[in-house]
């Protein structure tokens, strides 16, 4: 199978301009009927085959009933697995699904967030998602300013709505939701939903409901506000906005209430039947999200979250849009000012390196001349000695030779004296004899 | 309300898209369609419409037949004198037109003066400068750090190209032009004043046009290789087969059988501007703003305007992926240092 294509935010809003304060610009009356009322049809159309694309991060500690609510939301199994308490670090797990109602398709992305709540020290736990919301809306930047970008068929991972999943405590916000929902409000669309909500009692909900929005607002957390600026939607946006965080119930299994089978929780003591609005606020949460504001959800993510993150990212790399005596100054003109930058900087380490290889070299050039100067001082001092052992062995063997010849001397005159002497005792013998 | 939902999952899991886990009830994802088009309807829609032509050739006046109204220049600016001017001057005007609460800001762009000169060379150059000028706006527009919520969009979405029924073939003016500008803009080209041509002359004459226009390697609007699906390949097959649309403009309304329509009064019998039997401006009317407005701002934006973002930021050495590295760099030179020393 091919790869759907999506319909990217981006490509919906450039086709369309509001011009109400266009001057310049007047107002004409048709003197027929020319066809152009057909445009919104035609823009539809075009999605349709292109299929749209929705991203659901989902907040909250294990065993909270993330999955089921997703389950049950979108009325499948999304094949998920329960996850280990024993995660050491938060981890984000997503997958995708294709799901098709009637003749729309949808690209769903549903990311879970393991191991959230369950560390000892829970001071990174937000970390790691902050991290995957900037990587989607990196990934969409790097796209954005290819140079051959094909931003009409790029899945856009960017996450459009966070269900944040409060524990039914029933009395308040825990600090970790707190500083989380703080960490996230500018990059993503916040929807709180109180989980497990059949835990509570009517009365104890609605004072916790007060309790938590009064919460958020005092710690300054912008939570998503169902918009009201389409007369359509604006009243069925307002109530729903009083009733925010939505109290939810999952349940994929069916039990049988009346002669109908319906989604429901079945306890000993009765039925907690999931569409029904006197029982959660499952239903709500489902027009809100889906069928109501699907399209606001997508377009606030492209329209201000992404935009901030863009704006941020590129002033941190030291683009801006005026120079410095407020002159405008094109993108183009920061480039190549930084590019000659870069190119320079480069230039400089390479010289720098240079200089430092040649200073190195020289130091051990001069390093190996000392050794070898010692080394040829020694041979010269060995050669030194080894010349005067030389001589006084020398001097030695003359003198033995010198003792040599006056001893041979000696006994040459020795011998001559003994032989003489002999010669006369003889001559004397001889007379005697006489 | 109550269509079912199916579920495919994709990549991941294949065995389970096997188990088949399809349950049925209702989501209400369509209704995300609903959303899109109130969106829409509230922000309203944009359309740049360029006229390319001689003189006398009837541009007003089936701009203002095509909307109904008079969105020429001639019809509102007070004093018009119709001057052969000297060089090509594009002149732009614009207006708000509302539809059953459909908004459409309107622009369309004159072209005076083109191939009026006894010496026409060179005279698509102001044409083809301002169509890459409104590129370069919008490009500018979007690299911006801070950019607008929604981009004014200035950008030629369509030029018709007023081809004067001779009965021939293409003139080398017509050539050149369209060969120019088939590369940056979408072009419609028509035959203008097609009430001199007998159907049979007008048959012959659009053969010989599209065998010219084969020949010198033009592609006009809708372009082959941009279909998207078999479906729309057949659509588009059978728009190419008629093209160029022969059409015959005019404001006036005549009473023909009871019924009031537009047309024009001859000796000889009422030519009804709307009839397809006569001529071929309904069909023209349909192609642009009935089944391929959104489509034709869809082909600029995606194709025409990319394929300028890609040169132009060619031409200025622009590759934003090195800028990703560099940053780094700056950040971590220190380190190439002392490894580098050790290595010494």
């Amino acid at each position: 199978r091919e790869l759907l294509p999506s319909l990217t935010s981006a490509a919906l809003y450039h086709t369309t301009i509001g011009f109400r304060s266009d001057k310049g610009v007047r107002p004409l009356s048709l003197a027929g009927h020319v066809g152009f009322d057909s445009l919104p049809d035609q823009l539809v159309n075009k999605s349709i085959c292109q299929g749209f694309c929705f991203n659901i991060l989902c907040i909250g500690e294990t065993g909270i009933g993330k999955s089921t609510l997703m389950d049950t939301l979108f009325n499948t199994n999304f094949e998920n697995f329960e996850s280990s308490h024993f995660e050491p670090q938060v981890k984000l797990r997503a997958q995708t699904y294709d799901l098709q109602e009637s003749n729309v398709r949808l690209r769903l992305t549903v990311v879970n967030t393991v191991g959230f709540g369950d560390q000892m020290n829970k001071q990174e736990s937000y970390q790691p998602v902050v991290d995957y919301i900037d990587r989607q809306f990196e990934s969409y930047l790097q796209e954005e300013l290819k140079i051959k970008r094909s931003l009409h068929n790029y899945h856009d991972s960017r996450v459009h709505a966070c269900l944040y999943f409060i524990s039914p405590s029933g009395h308040s916000l825990k600090s970790l939701d707190l500083v989380t929902m703080k960490k996230l409000d500018s990059k993503v669309n916040i929807i709180p939903v109180i989980a497990k909500a059949d835990t509570i009692s009517k009365s104890e909900l609605h004072k916790f409901k007060i309790k938590i929005m009064s919460e958020l607002v005092s710690n300054g957390v912008q939570i998503y506000q169902f918009p009201l600026d389409d007369e359509t939607v604006a009243k069925v946006n307002t109530t729903m906005n009083g009733h925010l965080p939505f109290a939810v119930v999952g349940s994929t299994e069916e039990v049988s209430v009346g002669n109908k089978m319906v989604k429901a929780r079945q306890y000993p003591w009765g039925v907690v039947q999931v569409e029904n609005e006197n029982h959660c606020d499952f239903v709500k949460l489902r027009e809100m999200l889906i069928c109501v504001n699907m399209e606001d959800l997508r377009e606030q993510t492209h329209t201000r979250h992404y935009e901030l993150y863009r704006r941020c990212k590129l002033e941190e790399m030291g683009f801006k849009d005026t120079g410095p005596e407020s002159k405008p100054v094109s993108l183009q003109q920061t480039y190549e000012a930084k590019r000659q930058e870069f190119l320079v900087e480069l230039q400089k380490r390479e010289d720098e390196m240079r200089q430092m290889f040649v200073q190195r070299v020289k130091e051990k050039e001069s390093e190996l001349k000392e050794a070898e100067r010692e080394l040829q001082s020694r041979f010269e001092q060995l050669k030194r000695l080894h010349a005067d052992e030389k001589a006084a062995l020398e001097e030695k063997k003359r003198l033995l030779d010198e003792d040599q010849s006056s001893f041979s001397k000696r006994r040459a005159a020795a011998q001559l004296l003994q032989a003489q002497s002999l010669t006369a005792n003889g001559k004397k013998d001889k007379d005697r004899k006489k | 309300h109550n269509s079912p939902t199916f579920l495919f999952v994709y990549g991941l899991n294949k065995l389970s898209s096997e188990s088949g886990t399809d349950l049925f009830g209702y989501v209400g994802i369509e209704a995300v369609l609903d959303q899109m088009r109130s969106k829409t309807m509230k922000a309203g829609f944009e359309f740049n419409i360029m006229v390319v032509g001689q003189s006398g050739l009837g541009k007003s006046t089936l701009v203002n037949t095509l909307f109904k109204s008079k969105v020429s220049r001639k019809s509102c600016t007070p004093n018009y004198e119709e001057k052969i001017s000297k060089t090509v001057k594009l002149h732009t005007v614009s207006h708000v037109i509302e539809e059953k609460g459909v908004k459409m800001k309107l622009t369309v762009i004159d072209t005076p003066g083109f191939g009026d000169q006894i010496n026409n060379e060179n005279c698509w150059e102001p044409i083809l400068k301002y169509v890459n000028e409104q590129y370069e706006k919008y490009l500018r527009e979007e690299l911006h750090v801070n950019r607008k919520r929604r981009i004014p969009d200035s950008r030629v979405h369509c030029c018709i190209y007023f081809l004067p029924a001779t009965g021939h073939r293409l003139r080398p003016i017509d050539v050149e032009f369209l060969k120019r500008l088939g590369k940056i803009v979408s072009i419609v080209p028509i035959i203008a004043k097609a009430d001199t041509l007998t159907i049979e002359e007008r048959q012959e004459f659009k053969e010989r046009i599209r065998q010219d226009l084969a020949a010198n390697g033009i592609h006009v609007y809708p372009q082959k290789e941009y279909d998207e699906d078999p479906e729309e390949r057949i659509l588009n097959d059978r728009i190419r087969e008629s093209i160029p649309f022969a059409v015959v403009g005019t404001d006036k309304e005549h009473q023909v059988n009871g019924n009031k329509v537009l047309g024009r009064k001859t000796k000889w019998g009422i030519i009804e501007v709307e009839n397809v039997a006569h001529c071929e401006f309904a069909n023209l009317r349909d192609l642009l703003i009935r089944s391929h407005l959104q489509d034709l701002k869809d082909v600029t934006h995606n194709i025409h305007y990319e394929t300028y973002r890609v040169r132009r930021l060619n031409e200025s050495n622009m590759d934003f992926s090195e800028l990703g590295l560099s940053t780094w760099l700056l950040e971590n030179g220190t380190a190439d240092k002392w490894e580098s020393e050790s290595h010494l």
